[in-house]
């Protein structure tokens, strides 16, 4: 693919190189090796810290496993349109390469509000008990504390007990895992978008300037990979017996 | 080529002060890098040189406690952050385009936006003496003096952002060597002929690229604990300030590597030169330095031999970090072997060489000695240790990169310094970090610890630290004549010539100092020691530009041009840091100027169109 592009044609970055490889693929692949090194020590503080909460809530007690799978199920499917657009441009279609590029950056924005429902979901997380037929031993800690509101003729007990990066270790390392990646899908929207506008520009996003696309693509690419990642082992390991 | 036009016109031919700060040659950053880290390089000396007047005789009180930890921790921040890497940053930047033969380094604005950045980080870690308080919880920091119960003032967050400031100048050069070196070697120059020291670079950007994101990481958690009260090194939630260290050394100790590699591929250069041998060894030299580049990512805990992390770790880590000795030891004998038999010329580039190979040595055994957890129980936190990092990293680091101005500061100049003053430089040096250092060794087994900012005269300590305090002063002294030799070289020296040294890489097959495109034709590489190969056998190879004769090549030549966004970027970038100590909303105001200036950056062309050829 490269070898098609005259020499010349775009200043000195594309000259020759000793790999054949672009200098600014390059710098991306070197670039994502970093970032894996980055969100390894971020994971590794969440593991770290997995079960060391002194008070609650934890992973089981805010997590909704069937409404992040949505979000989840978004953002990998917005990987797929990010192919057909790379597809798209490289076949010359700048209309098409436009629907696509716009519906992955939709995606994109889709997974972000999903992120930004679920916090302040964990962050006015309410804990329920009903005080009828009460057996104390079958309550978690937390809401055992809530229960001890249960007087006679009192139902019910509901009680906020949010969870914020400042509530105890798994908010901490929660929201700062998961909010770095959100920082990060939030850079690639932007660019995306970027790509969008610029491509109704004369010459501004052209099938030969492919790479200007491929490096956001792989960009995107990552931040997928990453997620799925943190799906599997925030998430589910955080619910599912067996693995907390 | 479509572009966005920005209301400010692009700095074409720029000069004066004005062509430094939107300049993108590599030579120039590269100049800049050097003068900067060793102006900061001295600061860190005077904050050394204070530590060692109040240690000089027992229950002084010159400093108080307070101040005291704010000059070691400044003094250890300084001098691995803003002197010595930096200054191997130097080296990279104007040497290695050189050596591979190309005419700039892959992404010449990224290299200005790097020494930009360091500058901010530099200029926002010293500005703490001035603007408030100074850090005072030690160069790693550790949980929980960093928490906001112990040290509720703004020395820490100043620590925190300039680091961070740091961590991204460094991340983007090392990125951009990483692709420089892999990328755009000249025709022929195959991994196993590259020079040594672009090895040892390219080891040093890998290590870069790798271990910056762990201490950023280690750097949001402290700052989200200190700003936005999360848990993470907080033990009344559960928080473990341990995790802090692992992250911590996990970085750390690759950055040991990233500070003494440099100088070992300078040193690796100026041993054979002045033997008059190839390097002994060459694939076992390089074999060694990726060894010891893997290997350092196995070693952090011997830094926690004392943490109490069970007999287990404790073995494993004592086991690395013996093995990690064979290849450090295996490139002294390569350095020996490569002297065995040569004519050798003990010039002033030579004596700081093979200063490097006596010195490193003995911070070598000290190491040995230590990485065994059992002798590390005694030794830890104790002048030993002090001893030890100072042979390694002066008597390493410091002596090889001295080496390495003496070395190419006639390619840097085309001027040569004085010779005597040069050999004179390096004995008052020698002798003077000796006597700085060497009773360090004798403090530290007798249980003197560091960082403690007076002893009783009943301790029986007071000799040995009068002696080392004498010691730091003919360090000071030394410097300063290092200072006046450098300037009166670059200032008034004799006319040095292309090739002084008749040296082996092909940046001494370029005149002195270097035009602004390095290279008229593109060397063609058939030989490990190119150059030497090439004056031996008297044919100069290379790829005729093309277009154009020998006399107008140089106007068919486009270097990229200067920008000033790199550098409004890094502005937006301290802006942003400062704000976050301060206030979220300069700190947005910094994060706009930055996103604005990136943007512009991105649109900008390497050259304006009206520039580049038609086509």
């Amino acid at each position: 693919m490269e070898q098609a592009i005259p020499p010349a044609a775009h200043g000195a970055e594309h000259e020759a190189t000793t790999t054949g490889l672009n200098h600014r693929k390059l710098l991306m692949w070197a670039f994502l090796g970093s970032d894996c090194l980055f969100f390894a020590a971020l994971i590794a503080s969440y593991l770290v810290y997995k079960g060391r909460s002194v008070v609650g809530p934890f992973p089981q007690d805010v997590f909704d496993i069937p409404v992040t799978s949505v979000s989840t199920f978004v953002l990998l499917i917005s990987s797929m349109s990010m192919v057909l657009a790379y597809s798209a441009l490289t076949r010359g279609s700048l209309k098409v390469f436009r629907i696509w590029i716009l519906s992955t950056a939709l995606m994109g924005m889709t997974f972000l509000a999903f992120q930004v429902f679920e916090f302040r979901t964990f962050a006015t997380h309410k804990i329920e008990v009903e005080c009828a037929g009460l057996e104390v031993q079958e309550l978690t800690a937390i809401e055992q504390k809530v229960a001890e509101g249960c007087a006679a003729g009192v139902e019910k007990v509901v009680e906020q007990h949010g969870l914020t990066p400042k509530t105890n270790l798994f908010g901490s390392t929660f929201f700062t895992l998961t909010g770095f990646h959100g920082a990060h899908v939030t850079i690639g929207v932007i660019w995306l978008l970027s790509l969008f506008l610029y491509s109704f520009r004369r010459g501004g996003v052209t099938p030969e300037r492919h790479l200007d696309v491929d490096l956001a693509a792989l960009y995107w690419h990552f931040v997928d990979v990453v997620w799925i990642v943190i799906f599997t082992v925030v998430y589910l390991f955080g619910v599912f017996e067996g693995f907390q | 080529m479509a572009t966005l036009t920005f209301p400010i016109p692009r700095p074409i031919h720029p000069t004066g002060v004005w062509g430094w700060i939107t300049t993108i040659d590599h030579k120039r950053i590269g100049i800049l890098y050097g003068i900067t880290a060793f102006v900061l390089f001295l600061t860190g000396g005077i904050e050394a040189l204070l530590i060692r007047v109040q240690l000089a005789a027992p229950d002084q009180d010159i400093v108080t406690p307070e101040v005291f930890n704010q000059l070691f921790t400044m003094h250890g921040t300084t001098m691995i952050f803003l002197a010595i890497m930096p200054m191997g940053a130097a080296f990279f930047n104007f040497i290695i385009p050189l050596q591979i033969g190309a005419r700039d380094v892959a992404f010449p604005r990224l290299n200005a936006f790097s020494y930009w950045t360091f500058l901010a980080g530099a200029l926002m870690l010293k500005l703490s003496w001035v603007l408030g308080a100074a850090p005072n919880a030690g160069w790693f920091a550790y949980s929980p003096l960093t928490g906001l119960a112990a040290n509720p003032g703004h020395g820490v967050d100043y620590w925190i952002v300039s680091l961070m400031l740091l961590g991204i100048a460094s991340l983007a050069a090392g990125f951009n060597f990483l692709v420089t070196i892999v990328n755009m070697r000249a025709p022929g120059m195959s991994l196993m002929r590259m020079p040594i020291f672009t090895w040892m670079t390219l080891l040093t950007a890998i290590l870069i690229v790798l271990a910056f994101p762990v201490i950023t990481v280690a750097l949001i958690e402290l700052m989200f604990d200190r700003t936005f009260g999360t848990n993470f090194f907080v033990v009344s939630a559960g928080g473990n300030p341990i995790l802090w260290q692992h992250l911590f050394w996990v970085f750390g100790h690759p950055e040991v590597y990233i500070l003494i590699l440099p100088a070992m591929g300078i040193v690796a250069e100026i041993i054979p030169t002045f033997s008059k041998k190839p390097l002994f060894g060459y694939p076992v030299v390089v074999l060694s330095g990726v060894t010891i580049s893997f290997l350092g990512w196995m070693v952090w805990s011997h830094h926690m031999f004392t943490v109490g992390l069970g007999p287990v770790a404790n073995s494993v880590f004592t086991v690395t970090t013996l093995i990690i000795a064979i290849p450090t030891g295996v490139k002294i004998f390569n350095w020996l072997g490569t002297m065995w038999k040569g004519s050798i010329l003990l010039n002033t580039p030579m004596l700081f060489a093979l200063g490097f190979v006596g010195m490193f040595t003995i911070g070598g055994l000290s190491g040995v000695m230590h990485a065994s957890a059992a002798s590390d129980a005694q030794q830890q936190d104790t002048y030993f240790i002090v001893a030890h990092i100072h042979y390694v990293l002066f008597g390493g680091a410091i002596f090889g990169l001295m080496a390495g101005i003496y070395y190419w500061i006639p390619k840097v100049t085309g001027r040569m310094f004085n010779e005597a003053v040069g050999k004179f430089n390096f004995w008052l040096l020698f002798i003077g970090m000796n006597i700085a250092f060497f009773p360090m060794h004798f403090t530290g087994l007798d249980g003197m610890p560091r960082r403690i900012y007076t002893y009783s005269s009943e301790m029986g300590w007071s000799f040995w630290n009068g002696v080392s305090t004498v010691g730091a002063f003919l360090v000071a002294v030394s410097m300063l004549i290092f200072v006046y030799n450098i300037a009166k070289c670059w200032l008034r020296g004799e006319p040095a010539g292309d090739d002084p040294w008749d040296a082996r890489t092909l940046e001494w097959s370029i005149p002195s100092p270097p035009p602004e495109y390095n290279f008229v034709e593109i060397p063609v590489v058939q030989d490990r020691d190119d150059w030497w190969a090439q004056k031996r056998r008297q044919v100069r190879r290379a790829v005729p530009v093309a277009g154009g004769s020998e006399d107008g090549v140089e106007h068919s030549i486009h270097m990229p041009q200067a920008s000033y966004w790199p550098f409004l970027v890094s502005i937006g970038l301290f802006i942003g840091a400062y704000g976050l100590i301060f206030n979220f909303a300069v700190a947005a105001l910094g994060g706009v100027l930055a996103m604005i200036s990136t943007y512009a950056w991105s649109f900008e062309p390497v050259n304006e169109p009206e520039e580049t050829p038609s086509h």
